[in-house]
């Protein structure tokens, strides 16, 4: 029942979306009704649309949510998880193409832990301008995602292009390097971890000092200092550095697990998608599990709606940003009814 | 361009290049001297562009298509000041969330106009309009008063924009509400309200910038075509210290920079084209790395007013 009251709003918010969405596409002459049943059926039609496409597409919302959870909780406001999970990407493709020798035990957990290991590289420079030259990192880490971007396109035709150089792809990397499938569908071991991630985080979060300091340092970062036992620098630098590292693991999981391969435009967006995940969830571990479900739920509905309606996928952004919105209202009204002033 | 001088060459299209970026920068100086950032100016310029494209191909006169975009950057920018300055949200978040529904409804809109279309939304650009005797300078005025009209008007709007800011009672209190909401409001300023218009006009004032980039440069509308733009208009705002004559010449420096993978192509380097992609996001960063912590920031920047 508590649960079901803390989804109120962000149930209400998705549905004020679609909403929206509805009116919207009525106004430039599409059949409402259409798309939203293709949008149904493309997220939840099937048991093969429900594993193949919500479940693979909620595990890099899970994934990344969880870290722009942890930097959020700080007060640093990662916005380049787009960037990081590319690195992640680039960083697991070029690994898991030299694994062939080695089995699957030993493949898929180096090739994830070398995407995380990538995440954190890229994030470790606006870490590094924010520490140390107080560059604000909102800026710095979305400047960096277009970095990325064409970091990734110059790989796909360069360094790590197919054998035959024709396509802007990678090989595919080696089969033991592929994460497992649940028989019959395309959803892959990723998606266990990231609930596993899911309990991690939030024994972390509510059970541990670090999580202490990570909300003291968010909501009082002077107050924090003061005290002398929290070093703030230090928190919000870890803080940054473990939310890239779960964007990058993230890539790994899409290459490792759905891809197989490099591509141009990996991710349709998953990292700022992800923001919203997070900040509808309330920066709650279990909160982002279930807002990267819907969220997963809504990009996997949007692919149907493209394929059967006709209708634009990019519409469904429409969507996620009056639920960023109504989210953000109502912690607001929250915040106003407290009589709290805000930061 | 017509000139054959690469250095020439290579200046204008720093100024070409810089132009869309001077005007989205120059309408955030408004409103971050007012207090508000505002990370909606990249969906503001890629309205913009949009209603540029529309506009220009619809009534196939550019002024008609420039008036139109800056509506739509106008438009943009007043959901996010609802937003953030009316219903007291974080700004940063507002401003993510406003540039991402302007992704989807540019790209919603695009599509359903140029269903069946072969061609696109394809335009006609302003052509270079030479300012008479000042063209011919050499090397300055080919590269200074050889451009389109946006430019001419983006050096006027610089001017006003000092002038409104450092030299009338409203310039004092917009910036009052910037520095001191509290305190400029006990003086009677109504700071949300002066917010919300530096925030429309600066929006606005991208979506011109946005238009300029469709009819003064690419002659089209793609998806996701600003690419950034808005976001390093923001980081133009730093390095030009706030203050409007260095907001111009951090634009146009990131022109140049832009500008500079024509050179290198020219020269035959066989350096892979991705990497001049990088070069104006890196010069960004290390830019804000050289400036900040010497720059200070208006002291109530980024603060909901109460």
């Amino acid at each position: 029942m508590k649960l079901l009251l803390r989804l109120r709003a962000p149930i209400a918010a998705a549905l004020l979306g679609l909403l929206l969405l509805a009116a919207g596409l009525t106004a430039l002459g599409y059949d409402a009704g259409a798309a939203l049943a293709a949008l149904y059926r493309g997220a939840f039609g099937s048991w093969y649309a429900f594993t193949s496409a919500t479940l693979v597409r909620a595990v890099p919302l899970i994934v990344i949510g969880l870290g722009i959870s942890i930097s959020f909780r700080a007060g640093a406001l990662n916005i380049g998880a787009e960037g990081q999970f590319a690195a992640g990407a680039m960083a697991a493709t070029a690994t898991g193409l030299a694994m062939g020798r080695w089995p699957g035990i030993v493949a898929i957990p180096v090739v994830l832990a070398v995407g995380a290991l990538a995440g954190a590289a890229w994030v470790a420079v606006p870490v590094v301008l924010r520490v140390r030259y107080r560059v604000q990192e909102v800026i710095s880490t979305l400047l960096l995602n277009f970095v990325a971007e064409a970091l990734v396109s110059f790989m796909v035709q360069g360094p790590l292009q197919e054998s035959k150089r024709i396509y802007p792809q990678s090989d595919p990397i080696a089969g033991s390097a592929r994460l497992p499938l649940l028989p019959g569908t395309r959803l892959h071991l990723g998606f266990l971890l990231a609930v596993g991630l899911v309990a991690v985080v939030a024994v972390v979060f509510a059970r541990t000092i670090w999580g202490f300091r990570l909300k003291a340092v968010g909501e009082a970062p002077r107050a924090s200092e003061v005290t002398g036992r929290i070093n703030v620098g230090w928190t919000v630098a870890a803080a940054l550095l473990w939310s890239g590292a779960l964007a990058g693991l993230a890539g790994a999981l899409e290459v490792s697990g759905v891809t197989y391969a490099l591509f141009q435009n990996l991710s349709p967006g998953y990292g700022f998608t992800a923001i919203a995940v997070a900040l509808i969830a309330g920066l709650d571990p279990v909160g982002v599990l279930i807002a990267g479900l819907g969220f997963g739920a809504l990009e996997a509905g949007a692919a149907g709606m493209q394929r059967d309606a006709g209708v634009p996928a990019v519409a469904i952004s429409v969507v996620q940003a009056t639920i960023i919105v109504v989210a953000l209202l109502s912690v607001a009204r929250a915040r106003l009814a407290r009589g709290e002033a805000a930061a | 361009m017509a000139s054959t001088d690469p250095v020439v060459g290579f200046l204008a299209a720093a100024v070409r290049i810089g132009t869309p970026l001077l005007w989205a920068a120059a309408g955030e100086v408004i409103a971050e001297r007012a207090g508000v950032i505002n990370l909606s100016v990249e969906g503001s310029m890629l309205a913009g562009c949009l209603g540029a494209a529309i506009g220009a191909h619809a009534i196939g006169d550019p002024w008609i298509g420039m008036a139109v975009g800056m509506l739509a950057g106008a438009v943009v920018a007043l959901g996010f000041a609802a937003i953030a300055i009316w219903a007291r949200t974080d700004q940063i978040i507002a401003g993510t969330a406003l540039t991402m529904a302007s992704v989807g409804i540019t790209g919603l809109v695009y599509r359903q106009v140029t269903r069946g279309m072969v061609t696109g939304l394809s335009v006609t650009t302003l052509e270079p309009l030479p300012i008479p005797g000042l063209a011919k300078i050499p090397i300055i005025g080919p590269v200074l008063f050889n451009q389109p009209a946006p430019t001419y008007l983006g050096f006027g709007v610089i001017l006003l924009i000092w002038w409104v800011l450092f030299r009338t009672t409203l310039g004092l209190r917009l910036r009052a509400g910037g520095e001191a909401a509290p305190a400029a409001r006990a003086q009677g300023v109504r700071v949300r309200l002066i917010q919300t218009g530096a925030v429309v006009v600066g929006g606005a004032m991208a979506g011109f910038g946005g238009a300029t980039l469709v009819l003064a440069q690419v002659g089209t509308f793609a998806e996701r075509m600003t690419a950034g733009r808005g976001f390093i208009a923001i980081a133009i705002v730093v390095l030009g210290r706030w203050h409007p004559a260095g907001v111009a010449l951090a634009a146009l420096a990131f022109g140049a920079a832009t500008a500079l993978q024509f050179v290198f192509q020219a020269m035959g380097l066989a350096v892979p084209y991705q990497f001049f992609l990088m070069l104006p996001y890196l010069l960004a960063l290390a830019a804000l790395t050289g400036v900040a912590g010497r720059v200070r920031a208006p002291a109530g920047l980024g603060r909901t007013v109460e």
